[in-house]
């Protein structure tokens, strides 16, 4: 079946009609290339997916004051929460079982401005900890640490756009910016995956920025980093516990819904990954759809071949080929097509994936590819049916008396 | 296809020795290429026996009836029937490779056959780069290659002008001078006279089986 014969027989007849090699042979290339390119494609979904939700730790809470919708123990509903120093120390205090870290976070917008260099920057008073929370990357100086927060220190991390906004090409280290009216030494800049809008931000000790604000204690919101390895179930309880807590503290009633906001990651990065799971499902039923495709396209090119050469094979059966044989050219002439464009079509869908990498980051594709092993087991797939579907007209041309095979025009 | 089957041969008896070269006539239906593609073994035959160099040829399946095809019979047809992408001498040397000849050996024997019909320089040609008579020859060299036992040809010059027609006897008739087993299929009495028998077919009968003065077709080449 394998014999040099056999090969040069199939060689000749796949020279000879180029129409036919060129048509069996794009319908497999191009069904195995969209199924690359699709399933690539799904996957550089699922990327851009994790970046988005990737940037921050997940192992946090953000816990935030809200506005109460019930009276209770003598407090009037719609009443203003607030958070404090305080409370930062008591949750610390009470949760160190669960606790990793906690900083507070106060949020403002300022006007800052370099020499002849100013714009409008947000910027976040926090704690040595908020580094953690939100991945922020040195990538020069320091961030905030104890000791400024204990000083009340006038220094400023700057975020990498800030600093070739207001520096340019220059070194902002040491220098001096003026931040809403205050200076502020600059002693670190940062990167964060998060985007050009972190890259945009300025942290202060929130000392610093309570001493600015007429030497309040207040503090927007409570960042919590809890143990990763509490999991979970030890997230969920720890979330439950924490909002009994505060509400406890602030005299919130239980079942007042409004009181406070906990912003639970964890929780929230499980539904994205369900999320990111049916995504995944999706893209594989199109492209398992794809292949079905391809399974069709291929079986009816088989069966436009076996009509096209039924004369030929009429010729062949009466110069003695056996039915065996005849089948065996079809097939291997199939397979052989099938198997070369396949690869032609798996390894090109590859390669416009690998040469893609971040261009198609608008549509929300990064980095689009596939595993090896599913786009070599999805061509093996259309091979073995491609070659299934040739198998039954094959069959049925070797079974067609060379008569009536010669009979036809 | 099998539905609608016809009983063309009404009961036929007839026996060809080696080295006869046999016209087969009759008018359009009358039942001649019935019986050639059933000696051909392209067709069976539903009743009656069939015995071919002492083989009964009875309950083929495809895989022996084409191992005998192979090994028994030549073919040659009115519209040539050569693959059309392969060169004169691939033609020729295909039922060789059906008959496992090596390589090598199926080019020697093909280009040795192509000579005989006197078209080596057209060995490396395809089909269409050849005239009909060419064709013709071709399709001959290709049913001696296998160099069967007997050449079942059906309407050979059909499509040929009388020249031509000429030729092509001339050449079937050298081969049968060499002692090969040929029968014809024609309905042009010229050509069945340059045939040492004419059998005459009417509506599945024999009408008339008789031995006749050959006429040599070299005489009009």
């Amino acid at each position: 079946m394998f014999s040099r014969d056999n090969w040069k027989e199939i060689f000749q007849t796949i020279q000879k009609n180029k129409l036919r090699t060129f048509l069996s042979g794009f319908t497999v290339a191009l069904g195995i290339f969209i199924f690359v390119v699709l399933f690539g494609f799904g996957n550089g979904l699922i990327n851009t997916f994790d970046e988005f939700f990737g940037d921050d730790a997940t192992n946090v809470f953000f816990v935030f004051p809200g506005r109460t919708t019930k009276p209770y123990k003598g407090y009037k509903a719609n009443r203003q929460i607030e958070f404090e120093n305080s409370d930062l120390a008591d949750i610390e205090k009470n949760f160190p079982m669960f606790l990793e870290y906690t900083t507070p976070r106060i949020s403002r917008s300022s006007l800052v401005k370099y020499k002849n260099e100013s714009n409008n920057y947000s910027n976040r008073a926090v704690g040595p900890a908020h580094q953690y929370a939100e991945k922020t990357i040195m990538m020069k100086g320091r961030y905030i640490n104890e000791a400024d927060v204990t000083n009340r220190t006038k220094y400023a991390v700057i975020g990498r756009l800030v600093e070739k906004d207001l520096f340019g090409s220059d070194n902002s280290i040491g220098n001096y910016i003026d931040i809403g009216g205050s200076a502020f030494m600059v002693i670190g800049v940062f990167q964060d995956e998060g985007g050009d809008n972190e890259e945009r931000t300025i942290y202060l000790p929130y000392t610093t920025r309570q001493l600015i604000e007429k030497n309040t204690d207040k503090i927007d919101q409570i960042i919590v980093g809890f143990r990763p390895e509490i999991g979970y179930v030890g997230a969920m309880a720890f979330d439950r516990s924490l909002t009994r807590f505060i509400k406890d503290k602030k005299n919130i009633s239980p079942d007042d819904e409004s009181g406070i906001f906990i912003r639970n990651i964890a929780d929230q990065l499980k539904q994205n990954q369900q999320f990111a799971r049916v995504l995944q499902i999706i893209v594989a039923f199109v492209a398992f759809g794809t292949i079905i495709a391809g399974i069709i396209g291929i079986s009816n090119i088989m069966v436009f071949v076996v009509k096209e050469r039924t004369k030929e094979l009429g010729i062949r059966k009466a110069l003695g080929a056996t039915p065996k044989s005849v089948i065996s050219t079809i097939l291997l002439e199939s397979v052989f097509i099938t198997t070369i464009s396949g690869f032609i079509g798996m390894i090109l869908g590859i390669a416009i994936l690998g040469s893609l990498g971040d261009t198609l980051k608008d549509y929300f594709i990064t980095n689009p590819f596939i595993n090896l092993t599913m786009a070599i087991s999805a061509t093996i797939v259309l091979i073995l049916f491609g070659a299934l579907a040739g198998y039954l007209p094959a069959k049925r041309a070797a079974d067609i008396k060379p008569i009536v095979a010669l009979r036809d025009e | 296809m099998g539905s609608n089957a016809l009983h063309v041969l009404k009961g036929i008896n007839f026996s060809v020795e080696e080295g006869e070269l046999v016209a087969i006539m009759g008018s359009s239906g009358s039942g001649k290429s019935t019986l050639l593609n059933i000696l051909g073994m392209l067709d069976e035959l539903d009743e009656g026996s069939y015995t071919l160099d002492g083989v009964p040829i009875i309950n083929l399946n495809e895989t022996k009836a084409a191992n005998y095809r192979n090994k028994f019979l030549g073919f040659v047809f009115q519209s040539f029937n050569l693959i059309n992408y392969k060169t004169a001498l691939e033609n020729v040397a295909l039922p060789l490779y059906y008959q496992k000849v090596g390589r090598k050996e199926r080019q020697e024997k093909a280009l040795k056959y192509l000579e005989q019909v006197g078209l080596k320089e057209w060995a490396g040609h395809l089909p269409n780069e050849l005239s009909g008579g060419q064709k013709q020859r071709v399709a001959i060299a290709r049913a001696m290659a296998a160099e069967p036992k007997v050449l079942l040809a059906d309407e050979p010059t059909g499509a040929l002008d009388s020249k031509t027609s000429y030729e092509v006897m001339d050449l079937i008739q050298k081969i049968n001078d060499k002692g090969n087993t040929i029968l014809i299929v024609t309905h042009e009495p010229d050509i069945a006279n340059m045939c040492k028998r004419i059998v005459h077919l009417k509506d599945g009968i024999i009408l008339e089986d008789k031995r006749v003065e050959q006429v040599r077709a070299s005489q009009y080449v």
